[in-house]
């Protein structure tokens, strides 16, 4: 089986009226990531003993028609905390890390008997935009087997695009959901900064990471958040604002709704077929009665620079706890305490997670804290108040997700500057702490295009309500990509 | 040469909360290694701090009895650096905005008043402790990791070692006051970085500070610090400078001895803390603490001085702890005569406490028993001789007028028992009498002494006085 034909209220109905058990679906969702795995590689752990008890139990129990998730296994990335299932945030130095607490995220889908299949790919420590930086694998594209899923999110975006899944989680830092499903032609959302727990999350850039569902369809996608979202007593940073459902005001219309679409994004490097596309998206809105103006973010022109200072600069301090004392990687005849810092370190993080926290650190030092990191974040300032400018005439803003489709595996990965300015269009949204979206709006030579959409904070049904009212005037998203398995 | 001498002083006190700044551990000590901890003090991935709303209202109340400004909008910094005491390789701490600024406290030296700045308090957590044994292992225990603490910074107004001394004990009666911290050394609640530069009468340039460590009390601070006011003097006078450095006091010599020579400042690379939100203190949180706050020492003083007629010396003695401080003002609004309180406080109590090296606190003394018992001697139940035992009864948390009642205590005063037992004793005295007649007066004691004896020691001796002397006068 695979995912393509069906959606949320559709298995939940089957479920419900038990033509479907918890326990096939699982049993079926299992053969196929099992199968693709060898040509996609998107998950590091399946875990199926511990899916089929689960889905056995919720069984047992029975489906409750109320909760439209019980019994759907979702994958889960792999830099969320899952007790008792192995977590490794694809590095070396946390390869056999067995949490003892679940991530605030997975307790809401444990206690919704949602089945947490596995755990999926990502560039180490989500520090990547093409999943190639993982210790164990290279996720590959569904579309084009050649090609990166994007990152970091990689594994996540690959198994819901081939049909593994329903749905995954991800986390974005500076477009770490949304890159990769406008890769593999899925929808991925960012929420509002604050609106889902970080609890649990294995910290990146604490002030810009954020969990978001990926889902094949703009209605599952609101309705995974509607589960995930919400204030949690361990995360400071997460709003007591009330979470509404996001699933509801999905007519179809944005009609009289001001769009803006920036100049900045349709500017240098971006691929011809991907501003094509976005101009498209355009016209499909004022078709539906959406006027769309062109509009200026002075200061995304700094975005990347800024981003990438304060990105490592948390990353260098939050990834200081894995020195090889309390538990992950510790290297082997080690001489004193310095050496154990220094190898356990050296030998278990990867290159690109070095060059990170060099940066990071080299950016809080003394002497240049005042022209890197403070800076950097003066520089932010001035991005969310070029946000506000805009969203104060306009209900959201409109422009690709990444400047490319999919590129070749090993094309960039020797080249961080040209990998980092992938993220050009993705990292604006998390200096601002602004809900964005990817979905499926074109193709770019056989591969995926995606259409991004940029709400106001915690305007989340903004989003939805406009890329639900996208996807049912288009047929993207219906497209899928042809690979091996049962299609 | 002149030198003049500038002290700096970091003090860490440690803050009495039920949990910890950043979780929900328990602050105990003696407890199993690493028993009181979880995920969050192990550093462990995915993890998050949640501020301690009482860690922070503590800090607002050591900055109140400070007399700083409290910042209205502050925030945590992180500030970097490894060690296995340190499970997250970084403390949280407040480095660009501190929760207090500008505060000042009173001092006095010889009779001289003198006022020395706080440069800053700021709030943040303790680190964990590394022990190491003989067989080349190290341990980690992380129960102390997370503790609340608040770091008091003085302004360079310190000026000898003296004052030093006076600062820190003001600084911990304040502290103590507040209630936010039992404040003692011994315990590991208050602990002093101390460093210390001299330079040349006159000279507007500070001298390179050398750092003291390993000063464990007061008074070694006073001691660590006044030989290495004279130790920086003579390599000053003999031509030689004075080194950025750290040194280690010696408790057995007195001495201070180079621990390491500092090169350069450590660079902790400090950022915001990005986990927590920025602190909002409102006006109103300020004023509801004030209001609740309990009166500071040198109020209380001058209200013994001024409202109970105590002597300043007594007042001061009686304000060293909130505890006794409280202990007095409950035993005189219990019904106590302030004077005779305070008396039996630094008399008796204090001699109790020392002898049994315990805190007045962790007695069975109540300021109730202690009112009962001196009302009772104010007005002639008992005499001071019988409240010497009564005060052992005290001690073993006895109620004084059940007690007395029960022991038969009650003094005797009245003329009508009286009379009869010091006739008789006259009686049986012809000799003391023919001595008092011949103007001996040590006779009277002695038939004083009778009267006591015969009534075991009840008799008030008072009214036996006036009682015999009538007698003795009309024989």
């Amino acid at each position: 089986m695979n995912y393509y034909d069906t959606d949320l209220t559709t298995l939940h109905e089957k479920l419900v009226n038990k033509k479907l058990t918890a326990e096939q679906l699982t049993r079926d969702t299992l053969a196929k990531i099992k199968a693709d795995n060898e040509a996609i590689n998107a998950y590091i752990t399946i875990d199926e003993n511990a899916a089929i008890e689960t889905a056995k139990a919720i069984d047992a129990k029975g489906i409750n028609p109320d909760n439209l998730w019980a019994g759907i296994p979702i994958a889960v990335k792999d830099n969320i905390v899952t007790k008792g299932l192995r977590t490794t945030a694809a590095s070396k130095i946390l390869e056999n890390f067995n949490p003892i607490y679940d991530a605030t995220v997975i307790e809401k889908l444990r206690a919704n008997d949602v089945i947490v299949i596995g755990k999926t790919n990502l560039d180490e420590f989500a520090m990547g935009g093409s999943t190639e930086t993982s210790y164990f694998k290279t996720t590959r594209n569904p579309w084009n087997l050649s090609k990166v899923p994007g990152g970091s999110s990689g594994g996540s975006a690959a198994t819901v695009s081939a049909g593994g899944v329903l749905a995954a989680l991800g986390t974005d830092t500076g477009g770490s959901i949304r890159q990769p499903a406008s890769f593999t032609g899925v929808v991925g959302v960012k929420p509002t900064y604050g609106r889902v727990s970080r609890w649990g999350i294995i910290a990146f850039g604490s002030s810009l990471d954020q969990v978001g569902p990926f889902t094949r369809t703009v209605k599952d996608n609101a309705a995974l958040l509607n589960l995930i979202a919400g204030h949690d007593e361990h995360d400071m940073t997460s709003s007591d604002k009330e979470v509404p459902d996001f699933t509801a005001g999905l007519d179809g219309s944005v009609k009289g709704m001001r769009i803006a679409l920036p100049k900045e994004y349709l500017g240098e490097g971006v691929d011809e077929n991907v501003k094509k596309a976005v101009l498209d998206a355009a016209n499909t809105f004022k078709e539906l009665g959406a006027t769309v103006d062109e509009v200026s973010l002075p200061h995304s022109k700094y975005g990347i620079a800024a981003y990438y200072i304060i990105s490592s600069s948390e990353a260098s301090s939050n990834l200081q706890r894995f020195d090889g004392i309390r538990y992950g990687f510790r290297a082997k005849d080690v001489k004193n305490l310095e050496d154990v810092y220094v190898r356990s370190r050296s030998e278990g993080f990867g290159d690109e997670v070095k060059r990170r926290i060099m940066l990071g650190t080299y950016s809080l030092s003394a002497g240049f804290y005042d022209a890197y990191f403070r800076k950097a974040a003066e520089v932010r300032t001035l991005m969310i108040n070029d946000f506000k400018k805009v969203f104060e005439d306009h209900d959201f803003i409109i422009g690709p997700t990444a400047p490319t489709p999919a590129f070749g595996i090993g094309e960039d990965s020797n080249d961080p500057k040209k990998m980092y300015m992938n993220d050009v269009l993705t990292v604006p949204v998390n200096m601002a702490g602004l809900p964005g979206m990817s979905l499926p709006a074109g193709f770019s030579n056989g591969l995926p295009v995606g259409l991004q959409i940029i709400a106001k904070p915690f305007d989340e049904q903004t989003l939805y309500k406009a890329g639900y009212a996208f996807e049912q005037a288009t047929d993207f998203h219906s497209k899928t990509p042809e690979i091996g398995g049962d299609k | 040469m002149n030198f003049q001498t500038t002290i700096g002083l970091e003090v860490h006190v440690e803050l009495k909360t039920n949990s910890k700044i950043f979780s929900p551990s328990p602050v105990e000590f003696g407890d199993d290694p690493n028993a009181n901890t979880n995920v969050i003090d192990w550093g462990y991935p995915g993890v998050l701090p949640t501020t301690n709303k009482g860690v922070v209202e503590s800090g607002i109340k050591a900055a109140l009895a400070l007399h700083a400004e409290i910042e209205k909008h502050n925030h945590f910094d992180r500030k970097n650096y490894f060690y296995p005491d340190n499970p997250k390789a970084y403390q949280i701490t407040q480095s660009d905005k501190p929760i207090a600024h500008d505060g000042w406290i009173e001092i006095e030296v010889d009779g001289e008043k003198k006022k020395i700045g706080i440069a800053e308090m700021h709030i943040e957590e303790d680190a964990g402790k590394n022990t190491h044994n003989p067989n080349g292992y190290s341990f980690v225990d992380l129960n102390r990791q997370g503790t609340p603490l608040i770091e008091i910074v003085s302004k360079p107004d310190i000026a000898s070692p003296d004052e030093a001394y006076a600062y820190l004990e003001a600084l911990r009666q304040r502290i103590q006051f507040t209630g936010v911290s039992d404040v003692k050394m011994e315990e590991g609640s208050m602990r002093v970085d101390v460093n210390i530069s001299i330079r040349p009468y006159g000279s507007d340039k500070f001298g390179t500070k050398t750092e003291l460590k390993n000063l464990n009390s007061f008074s070694y601070v006073r001691k660590g610090l006044a030989y290495e006011e004279k130790r920086q003097q003579q390599v000053l006078m003999s031509g030689g400078t004075i080194q950025q450095e750290t040194r280690r006091f010696d408790e057995a010599t007195g001495q201070t001895i180079l621990m390491r020579v500092k090169e350069g400042s450590d660079d902790y690379r400090y950022f915001p803390e990005p986990d927590l939100p920025a602190l909002s203190i409102s006006d109103n949180w300020i004023h509801n603490i004030e209001e609740a706050m309990p009166e500071m020492p040198g109020k209380r003083r001058a209200r013994y001085v001024s409202e109970l007629g105590l002597k300043d010396y007594d007042a001061m003695v009686l304000t060293q702890t909130k505890e006794m401080s409280d202990f007095f003002d409950e035993t005189v609004a219990n019904g106590a005569d302030a004077k005779m309180a305070a008396n039996y406080l630094m008399g008796d109590v204090n001699a109790y406490l020392n002898d049994q090296q315990v805190d007045l606190q962790d007695t069975k003394l109540t300021p109730a028993n202690l009112a009962a018992m001196i009302k009772m001697i104010s007005d002639g139940t008992i005499s001071t001789k019988i409240a010497k035992k009564v005060f052992k009864a005290l001690t073993k948390g006895e109620e004084p007028v059940a007690w007395v009642k029960s022991k038969g205590l009650i003094q005797l005063s009245d003329p009508a028992q009286l009379q009869p037992i010091i006739k008789g004793i006259v009686d049986d005295n012809q000799q003391s009498v023919d001595d008092f007649k011949n103007g001996k007066d040590r006779a009277v004691g002695y038939l004083v002494g009778q009267v006591m004896k015969q009534t075991h020691g009840q008799a008030n001796p008072k009214v036996v006085n006036e009682l015999l002397m009538k007698e003795l006068n009309n024989r």
